[in-house]
């Protein structure tokens, strides 16, 4: 069973309708303790760094997440739920990100903030997530802020907006992509149901 | 603000269609022969996302109440099997609304008329939902030198001047602002390539451009010469006389970038 946690950041329902498209059995998970039957979990989320971070604490998911991560479970961050992954971001100074991976969030300069649009995935090794998806791909992206990890072996994908930026990474078994694949049409789907199915 | 960015980076130009909807049917002409029903909008969604369309925005033009609570049903259905982001605009008057569409499966709601009536609708969907779901729909026509702001479809002045409301706008959290021009629209004659430089490069959140498309070379001036971020299709599309394949293609030929 798939859960998708529910964090107020919107977006759930996306998520959901394109699980339920491809057939896959998913829940929306609200508290730590509706994890029992989980075993997959999908962080979506559309909104501030902040207020998800809080958000988290306050239904005790940010140390029940934690220690998901932590011991390797099945895990996909979609946008906002890959930049809480990382230690900090520029969106909200002071607040302390998931820090599973070192690195920092960044906001856009020079260019229309949000980006707003379909735009490429080079990829930039094989990975599981990415399985059969053509070089360049386009997807959707909506967001202000962008990840460059610490760490190129996390990265599997990078996209240019005015600058190269990490677009989806694997780590084993925790994947995250700052693009929305519930709303990526054909290749979104595909995307999806590589994670369901091979990750 | 780089304005030509869009040329540098990977980021396409959107080509979305328009479905204007009245008690759960499309009431633009639509000529399709390959359609059973083509006032269907959920018909209608499926076979422009099967053409590859980057979006998809509905307009519920009556926006009666019970017209409002078809909509919902419509993007009920659409959205389990359409996966691009919808947007939904019409009748939408407060935080309530706006809150059915979204969890009816809309990803941005389109407000106008009640925009100007009050402002606050903006900043308070902006906190609600996020900036990227509120889209600021405009109707613009030209007053001498400048243009003003519309309300109730183009029926009323609201004297505000469309550079400065879209600005407030932006600042009051709007993600995007739809530009509609009244003189355009239905004219076939090109999209208000002044009004929409003037608007793309006075804010710095996407412009998507809307009326009077006719021509494909129209669509690139749109993107080339005013600087869209998207361009909004509903007649050129509907009657069937291009694909958006053959404007993707054409776009392409001419230098802007689409997605495949």
């Amino acid at each position: 069973m798939i859960g998708i946690i529910d964090y107020g950041a919107g977006n759930l329902l996306s998520v959901k309708k394109a699980l339920d498209y491809l057939g896959a059995d998913s829940r929306v998970v609200h508290a730590k303790n509706d994890l029992a039957e989980i075993d997959r979990i999908i962080l979506p989320g559309v909104g501030a760094f902040r207020s998800a971070i809080e958000k988290l604490k306050s239904v005790r998911m940010y140390c029940a997440i934690n220690e998901w991560l932590l011991a390797n479970r099945s895990f996909l961050g979609i946008c906002l739920g890959m930049q809480v992954l990382f230690e900090s971001s520029e969106e909200s100074k002071g607040v302390h990100g998931l820090g599973i991976f070192k690195g920092k969030v960044m906001r856009f300069k020079d260019y229309k903030v949000p980006q707003i649009g379909w735009n490429q995935v080079k990829i930039v090794r094989g990975s599981k997530i990415m399985d059969g998806i053509e070089d360049k791909s386009f997807f959707y992206f909506l967001h202000g802020y962008y990840v460059k990890s610490h760490n190129d072996d996390l990265v599997v994908g990078a996209t240019e907006y005015g600058l190269d930026y990490d677009s989806v990474i694997e780590k084993e078994n925790i994947c995250a992509v700052q693009f929305h694949p519930e709303k990526s049409g054909t290749v979104g789907l595909k995307l999806l149901k590589n994670w369901i199915e091979i990750c | 603000m780089k304005t030509e960015s869009k040329f540098l980076t990977g980021l396409a130009i959107r080509i979305i269609p328009c479905l204007d909807v009245e008690s759960g049917r499309v009431v633009k002409g639509i000529r399709f022969k390959e359609l059973k029903d083509a006032g269907d909008p959920v018909e209608l969604a499926r076979y422009y996302n099967n053409q590859g369309a980057d979006e998809l925005i509905f307009l519920d033009v009556g926006a009666s109440y019970k017209g409002k609570e078809i909509m919902i049903e419509v993007v009920k259905n659409v959205s389990k099997e359409v996966f691009i982001p919808l947007t939904v605009g019409g009748g939408l008057r407060s935080v309530e609304d706006m809150r059915k569409v979204l969890n009816a499966g809309a990803d941005k709601v389109a407000i106008c008329t009640s925009a100007i009536e009050n402002p606050n609708l903006i900043s308070k969907g902006a906190r609600t939902f996020g900036s990227q779901c509120i889209v600021l729909s405009i109707d613009a026509k030209r007053h001498e030198n400048t243009w003003h702001a519309y309300t109730h479809g183009g029926r009323y002045d609201s004297g505000l001047n469309v550079l400065k409301w879209a600005k407030k706008g932006e600042e009051l959290g709007a993600g995007e602002i739809l530009l509609n021009s009244i003189d355009k629209d239905g004219t076939k004659q090109g999209y208000d390539l002044d009004l929409t430089k003037k608007i793309s490069e006075g804010v710095g959140i996407p412009v998507i451009a809307s009326g009077g498309a006719g021509t494909l070379d129209q669509i690139v001036d749109a993107v080339v010469f005013g600087k869209a971020d998207a361009v909004l299709l509903a007649s050129l599309l509907h009657y069937g006389e291009y694909t958006i394949n053959n404007i993707k293609k054409y776009l392409q030929e001419k230098g802007v970038g689409v997605r495949w």
